[in-house]
């Protein structure tokens, strides 16, 4: 197509004006498409009678929650219930993240290891994790713990004071009096103070050049303010031993099976992506990191320390971030054997109030912002890992 | 004086290298350490291998019915006998059951085929357009003398690796699309790729199985209905798009500048630039991922069965329900769905580790 010099059509070559067009275009494409959807969605709503709104919210839920880390009944209103997930949903991911990270750093390393019998079994392991759909394993356990183990009465001692059985584990308990915060409090002081020391010594040696034990100084400024209070205040801390009696469990906390059961599936499912990354974070670093560390005269653990760790964080960090996020994410797949997390109450939610929307939104919210804050948090860390300049 | 020897060396046998024993045994037993090891993976492999041989087999009941089953402690395999069809192909009609053989039969071969890399081209993306023209017709049925087969009906294995396979074919080009939104100077496009894909990527599946589920009949005009497998399927799309297009930039960015000001130097457009030159040699370097999502898409999809779609992990749930095995097989059923995946998604783990080899190579 030939367009004249002079005529008003030239404009179609314009860059700016083509960059201004499709922008918007595609706005009010997107802009169209909302309004249609909203449009239609309120139609709906009005011709179905279905309230909108979060007005029902602060109305009472109704409904039993059969486990939650604060106080709840069902007199209690629909954001305590949804609260109670929240706090569910944080309680068994952060859980399964702390313990899949130590159990897949063991047997990252144990595929490394020299003993073929050794890192051929982490092998499977991970292999058979990764393979299996984690819904799978999620209603395996599930149908394990609730069929195949013993009844209360014959519980399983598996460690000293944890007993597993058919209506889940029971551990000890831990019950403190009220100076717990303080001594929170005392703690937090604890860190700040440690961090700042620790930085003042750092500046001190790097202007001085002289070297001094620093762990001396930061463990006290750790230690000291939350010891003092504990000294002042005197807190009682009571543990609860839980004992097999003739027929039921005395005692301790008791851990529901289906909370076991998500807490098993994730735990393990993200294990065996946390070896993975390991195993490639250390394989990473290559050997002549270690000969050269040991030339400068470092011993083993210092080289580990100084030299190959920190190159092999930069590696491993980046993917632990999505495996701890995947972990947050998964802990949705609770509805699945009714653990009362947050997608679980919102779905209760949503049958009871007719209202699928704002329920469905809230959630999404609710995991978007934590998904956005735990990506954040990695990203500040792994800024400061990362290679500077 | 003589500095060269005059008479030969005698002659020494070769020094015995071979396999022996010692050698064998060395990274077992070497060190006291690995003695340790050995010894404790030892008993850990013995102590499983005797409980699951006992269950798998000893114990186990190869024939009979419920009632045998229930009287003895191990594993109960007439269920999974009598239920096969019923777990691979759920309630699709019994006597049309080839139909779905047929399907899979066609799809097997088709991916078979296209695990070679040197038949990648136009001819292969023309023979899958009509291999899933048939899948369709002979699931779907209604025309050409097959018997109509609502999708309410599919159901098993077919109904898992269609929801993965088309998900993630489908949701490919839609990838490439965004993450090119993505990268884009353009700032309103970017801005509302971003928030797609980081939307999508913030929250679990089964919230956008549950909006797709509950929430879009709601938006749709009144009187108009999509079908229930249909926005499962679109769903899965669009979650797969977001993370196809995160690898997708990866690739991307993997391309060097270099390569773009090229293209620009030899006067192509934007769209011939992405299309002739940067996509080729990106798409190289997204294949191994792309794969790996892959494996974790099929396994992903079985969360389907929260909002009530028959896949192949629910049918094998729904003939565990079935009153007349219920309670006693419990755990079999799961043993064999386990098996299943594990075994498709073990080939697959390996077809990628031959791709990463396989272009490894020709880069160099």
């Amino acid at each position: 197509m030939h367009v004249a010099p002079e005529s008003p059509w030239r404009i179609i070559y314009n860059l700016r004006a083509r960059a201004i067009f499709y922008q918007v275009a595609c706005g009010a494409a997107v802009v169209l498409i909302a309004y249609f959807l909203f449009a239609n969605a309120s139609e709906n709503l009005a011709r179905q009678n279905i309230a909108t709104g979060f007005s029902y919210l602060s109305r009472e839920a109704g409904f039993v929650i059969s486990q939650s880390p604060i106080a709840y009944q069902p007199s209690d209103t629909y954001v305590r219930a949804l609260l109670v997930g929240i706090l569910n949903t944080v309680r068994v991911s952060s859980a399964a993240a702390i313990f899949a990270t130590v159990i897949g750093t063991l047997v990252g390393v144990g595929r490394l290891s020299s003993n073929p019998l050794l890192s051929r079994i982490a092998m499977v392991y991970v292999e058979i994790l990764r393979n299996v759909p984690l819904l799978l394993f999620l209603f395996l356990w599930y149908a394990i713990i609730i069929t195949a183990l013993p009844p209360v009465r014959q519980a399983f001692q598996i460690l000293p004071a944890v007993y597993l059985s058919n209506s889940g584990l029971v551990i000890p308990s831990i019950t403190c009096s009220d100076e717990l915060t303080w001594i929170a409090l005392a703690l937090a002081v604890g860190i700040v103070a440690a961090i700042i020391i620790a930085r003042a010594l750092r500046r001190s040696r790097i202007t001085t050049g002289i070297e001094r034990r620093v762990w001396p100084f930061v463990v006290s400024a750790l230690m000291l303010p939350s010891l003092a209070t504990i000294l002042i205040l005197r807190p009682s801390v009571m543990v609860d031993w839980p004992e097999l009696g003739r027929f039921r469990l005395a005692g301790g906390a008791q851990l529901m099976p289906e909370f076991v059961a998500l807490l098993l599936g994730l735990t393990l499912s993200a294990s065996a992506n946390v070896a993975e990354i390991v195993r490639s974070g250390i394989v990473s670093i290559r050997k002549g990191q270690w000969e050269a560390a040991a030339s400068l005269g470092l011993r083993r653990p210092l080289s580990l320390r100084l030299v190959i760790l920190p190159q092999a964080l930069r590696v491993i960090i980046p993917p632990m971030t999505s495996t701890y996020l995947n972990v947050f994410k998964n802990s949705s797949l609770a509805i699945a054997i009714g653990y009362p997390d947050l997608v679980m109450v919102s779905n209760t939610t949503m049958n009871q109030t007719g209202q699928a929307i704002e329920p469905i939104a809230l959630f999404m919210m609710v995991y978007l912002s934590l998904s956005l804050a735990i990506s954040a948090f990695m990203n500040w860390y792994n800024a400061r890992v990362a290679l500077r300049g | 004086m003589q500095l060269v020897k005059s008479e030969l060396a005698p002659r020494k046998s070769r020094p015995r290298q071979g396999v022996g024993l010692h050698k064998l045994l060395a990274p077992y037993f070497g060190t006291p350490g690995n003695v340790a090891i050995t010894i404790i993976c030892l008993a850990l492999v013995a102590l499983i291998a005797a409980k699951a041989i006992s269950w798998l087999v000893l114990d186990a009941v190869f024939s009979g019915n419920p009632a045998t089953c229930k009287a003895s402690v191990g594993a109960c395999w007439p269920f999974i006998t009598s239920k096969f069809r019923f777990m691979v192909f759920g309630f699709y009609p019994y006597e049309e059951q080839w139909r779905p053989v047929a399907a899979l039969a066609i799809f097997f071969a088709a991916c078979g085929i296209s695990m070679n890399p040197a038949t990648w081209g136009r001819k292969l993306a023309a023979f899958w357009a009509i291999a899933l023209l048939v899948i369709f017709w002979l699931m779907l049925g209604g025309v050409l003398g097959l018997e109509y087969v609502p999708t309410a009906k599919w159901g098993g294995l077919p109904l898992s690796f269609m929801l993965s396979f088309i998900g993630l074919a489908a949701a490919f080009p839609l990838g490439i699309v965004l993450a090119l939104a993505r990268a884009s100077k353009l700032p309103v496009i970017k801005v509302l790729a971003i928030a797609f894909i980081e939307l999508v990527r913030g929250v679990p599946l089964i919230s956008i199985l549950f909006m797709a589920s509950v929430m879009l009949p709601l938006f749709m005009p009144d009187g108009f209905t999509i079908d229930k497998l249909l926005r499962a399927q679109v769903a899965i799309i669009l979650f797969a798009a977001a993370y196809v297009a995160e690898i997708v930039r990866g690739g991307l960015q993997a391309i060097p500048k270099g390569q773009y000001e090229a293209s620009a130097a030899m006067g192509l457009h934007y769209w011939q630039m992405m299309r002739l030159i940067v996509l080729p040699q990106a798409i190289k370097i997204m294949i191994p991922p792309l794969v790996t999502l892959f494996i974790g898409f099929f396994q992903d999809t079985t969360l389907v069965v929260i909002v009530g779609l028959l896949d192949f992990l629910d049918t094998i749930r729904s003939a565990m329900r079935d009153p007349q095995w219920q309670g006693i097989a419990v755990l079999e059923g799961y043993v064999f769905a386990a098996t299943v995946y594990l075994l498709f998604s073990t080939i697959m783990g390996a077809y990628s580790r031959f791709l990463e080899r396989h272009f490894r190579m020709g880069h160099d």
